[in-house]
């Protein structure tokens, strides 16, 4: 090998280097496919579509649950009572703030539609429970309001909301 | 082997690591200076590549097992979901199923290289037997993942081989209800055959460690079946053996991947397109191309009992073969005579898969006997006498001295592509005429859909079949996703909102129907079969997969040739076929009443009306597509086959996109090996 000139060596290194190169390109692309195949599949994003949900037969004070996307979503026909409180609170003093009407649609104040999956380790809170009547969370003791929005325990955020949008006066499309 | 350099670990992490687990340093002694023999031919990468397959079968497994469904309900369709709609599901399946056909390849090549060499005789009596049973392994692992896709080969594959018990005397009857878990095959055999189909790699991961074990413990055998004496007559394994593997592998790869990606279902059968079904065994068949020589032993013997006993012979021989070849030369190429009889038994194996793929019946088993007898007269008769008689040439002194007598070997790669002689089955009699051979633009390398085509065979498709034929693995969705018909999702919306599909539960409990969406499937004709037979006289099948579920026998030489010119449309040219093929019956023959006579069809009475007829399709009252083409019989047959090519294939396109990357790539990167390859065994010159 003492014969061997440096022109040589740079083309063996060159060689080695590509073959390297090229080699782990390979291996990276034939992960492509192996990581892609756990992404939700074309059928479980297609059964994702929106939903159309009638509003008519939820009573004063009911709340449904529906499901989207295999989540569970609220839809909350509160009273003139549960809207006074969600709204006479003061904000600022909120762990997550934000005032109500940043929770409803403008003029649809009775109808409040969130997911209901409690924002600490994904239980499902029950309706009409807690301090504030609002929801309560059996799992790890969070309490929410009326609006949905945390006021005590674990859970960091409140209940958040899916996108939606009224059709009609009674109908909602959910997606 | 005398003490080749230890490991001597540099850093303290290491130091210490080794003190404890010196897993560092055995990888170092096996897999880096580990000494092997510098004549290794090609015919020795095998042993890299079944590693490679190996780890390739667990990973796409694994995969797989994550989106399939152990269920006699679901298993077919938990299939076609992962070919529909996973992320790359297709290319995974197609992976998986052709790799096993790659991993006996390969295995039979390992094999047969150790038989041509002579590598199990003294000291490597274990390291064979291990490998014989690696074989066993494989035979029984393979066997239960073609059992799980539950279309009708798996099932009656299922049915014939564990049938094979019920030959012992006795405890035959009582074994095989205890491996079905049931009276029939059903739901529990499924269930454990899938667990097994699981568990069993690992066993084969554990036998393969044993067996490489063995191999280090006796080091390699060598083309000259001389051991190594000098320590110019070996190369380090890193990096001669290792970038020697590494080049052939990626040879390899090549054919792999021209099956995946070009002849994906070449080596399987169309019937496994059909759902398992209980009551209809298929006319003609056969096990996979890897178990044929088996199955013809199996069935040259006109006793049950026996016929089993020589199947399970015919593998377990092999271990004893270091005990009945008593020649004290290893390798062939100083064995004369032992080399003729060698390449005698190869051709009688291949034999015996081809006659395995034939009927069983007339001269085919007659040359099945002659050919049993044979396969065991080898190992009984000519290899003892042969270690007797033989006038072996003198072996050279050492391997340095054979090398340098002669020059390097040549590639294999056309002898390995000779080798692979698939034997693809008929689906269809042969009794029937051979449909003839259409232009389909989907065909070869670079095919594509023509939209409008499949567009106008969706026209027929609703127009005319789909009161009869379901589309039950086909979406609404679908029809607006790349690679089909490629309608607009405003179009497919409009299609799914034509159907009624069962709602979900009302607020009374009631389950009405309600239009279609786009994630709905095309519903059902029929509730079930019994409607069926009561509606049309028969159970018409669902089309979503016919195409790949007909095709037609095109016997030997075309079978071979159809790999190279990749004509993998039988399907859609026997369908063309049958749906213009309709004709009064030949004089002497009379239809019986209910049925119809096609010259394409397996026995001719089909209970099909003539489906296409001119004026089924008309626009503003002429007989035309929406675009001008001319609905004529044999545009309609020609546009329906093209949309139901689709249907069976909705992922044709992107495979064959993918394929050609896959294909450049694995050239460029073969290339590359080959020429680092060459500079790495350079420097071994130098040292002479």
């Amino acid at each position: 090998m003492a014969t061997t000139t440096s022109a040589e060596h740079t083309r063996r290194d060159f060689l080695y280097i590509a073959t390297g190169a090229v080699g782990a390109i390979g291996a990276a692309a034939a992960l492509v496919p192996l990581v892609a195949q756990m992404n939700p599949d074309a059928s479980t994003i297609a059964a994702g579509a929106p939903i159309e949900v009638d509003l008519g037969p939820i009573q004063e004070g009911q709340v449904i649950k529906v499901f989207w996307r295999g989540k569970p979503i609220f839809i909350n026909h509160r009273t003139k009572k549960q809207i006074e409180d969600a709204q006479s609170v003061d904000v600022a003093r909120l762990p997550d703030p934000q005032p109500d009407s940043a929770r409803v649609k403008p003029k649809r104040e009775q109808w409040q539609v969130l997911i209901g999956i409690c924002t600490h380790l994904g239980c499902i809170p029950l309706a009409h429970q807690g301090a504030y009547n609002g929801y309560f969370c059996p799992c790890h003791g969070s309490v929410y309001d009326t609006s949905g929005r945390i006021r005590s325990g674990p859970a960091p955020t409140n209940l958040p909301l899916p996108p939606y949008e009224f059709v009609s006066d009674t109908r909602i499309r959910i997606g | 082997m005398s003490g080749h350099p230890t490991y001597q670990p540099q850093n303290a992490f290491m130091k210490w690591m080794e003190a404890r687990l010196p897993i560092a340093g055995l990888i170092y002694s096996s897999f880096v200076v580990y000494p092997t023999p510098r004549n290794l031919n090609y015919w020795w990468t095998f042993g890299g590549i079944l590693t490679f397959l190996l780890a390739t079968q667990i990973v796409t497994g694994i995969v797989l097992a994550m989106h399939y469904t152990p269920h006699v309900d679901h298993a077919f369709n938990s299939v076609e979901h992962i070919m529909r709609d996973v992320n790359y599901g297709w290319m995974l399946r197609y992976i998986h199923a052709n790799g096993a056909s790659m991993f006996f390849l390969a295995g039979y090549i390992h094999m047969l290289r150790g038989m041509y060499y002579g590598s199990y005789k003294e000291p490597r009596e274990v390291l064979w037997i291990l490998g014989v049973i690696l074989l066993l392994l494989m035979i029984v692992t393979g066997f239960m993942g073609y059992v799980l896709p539950w279309g009708q080969m798996s099932f009656w594959a299922a049915t014939v081989i564990t049938n094979l018990f019920s030959a012992l005397p006795i405890v035959g009857e009582p074994i095989v209800t205890w491996l079905w878990g049931g009276y029939s095959i059903g739901n529990p055999t499924l269930n454990r055959f899938y667990s097994l189909h699981y568990l069993l790699p690992f066993v084969i991961v554990g036998v393969v460690v044993l067996h490489v074990w063995a191999l280090h413990v006796v080091g390699q055998n060598n083309p000259d079946g001389i051991e190594p004496r000098q320590a110019s007559d070996t190369a380090t394994f890193t990096p001669y053996a290792t970038i020697k593997d590494g080049f052939f592998l990626a040879v390899f790869l090549v054919l792999f991947a021209y099956f995946v990606f070009y002849a994906p279902n070449y080596l399987g059968h169309p019937d496994n397109y059909i759902p398992a079904n209980p009551a209809v065994t298929p006319t003609h068949i056969v096990p996979e191309w890897y178990y044929l020589p088996f199955y013809a032993i199996l069935r040259a013997v006109p006793d049950k009992l026996g016929g089993v006993a020589l199947l399970g012979a015919s593998v377990v021989i092999l271990a004893f073969l270091p005990w009945l070849d008593r020649s004290k030369v290893r390798s062939a190429r100083y064995r004369p005579r032992y080399r003729f009889f060698f390449w005698l038994f190869v051709a009688t194996c291949v034999g015996l898969g081809w006659l395995g793929s034939k009927p069983a019946e007339g001269v085919y088993v007659f040359a099945a006997r002659i050919l049993t007898i044979y396969y065991f007269a080898h190992f009984l008769v000519v290899l003892p006498l042969l270690g007797r008689y033989e006038k072996t040439l003198p072996v050279p002194g050492s391997i340095t001295e054979a090398v340098l007598k002669r020059a390097s070997a040549a590639a294999v790669v056309a002898i390995m592509l000779a080798g692979l002689i698939g034997f693809s089955s008929p689906s269809v009699a042969a009794e029937a005429d051979t449909p003839p051979k259409q232009k389909w633009s989907f065909a070869g390398p670079f095919g594509k859909f023509d939209r409008g085509q499949i567009q106008r065979g969706f026209r027929v498709y609703r127009e005319v079949c789909q009161t009869c034929h379901g589309l039950s693995q086909v979406s609404f969705r679908n029809l607006a996703e790349p690679g089909g018909p490629e309608f607009t999702r405003a179009q497919a919306a409009a299609v799914a909102a034509e159907y009624q599909v069962a709602a979900e539960p009302d607020d009374q409990g009631e389950v009405k129907d309600r239009p279609g969406r786009l994630s709905d499937r095309f519903p059902a004709p029929y509730k079930n079969e019994n409607q069926a037979r009561a509606r049309f006289n028969g159970v018409p099948p669902d089309l979503s997969l016919i195409v790949k579920a007909r095709g037609y026998e095109r016997g030997f030489p075309w079978f071979v040739v159809d790999l190279f010119t990749q004509y993998q449309e039988h399907g859609a040219d026997y369908l063309v076929a049958l749906l213009t093929g309709y004709s009064d019956a030949p004089a002497g023959v009379t239809a019986p009443p209910g049925t119809f006579y096609n010259k394409y069809f397996p026995g001719h009475f089909l209970a099909m009306s003539p489906p296409l007829t001119e004026g089924r399709i008309t626009t503003n009252g002429k007989p035309v597509y929406d675009d001008d083409t001319p609905a004529t019989v044999n545009q309609m047959a020609r546009d329906l086959t093209a949309f139901l090519m689709w249907t069976a294939e909705p992922h044709l396109e992107a495979r064959k996109r993918i394929g050609l990357q896959v294909m450049l790539f694995l050239v460029v990167f073969a290339g590359l090996l080959y020429f680092t390859k060459k500079k790495v065994w350079k420097s071994l010159g130098a040292h002479g």
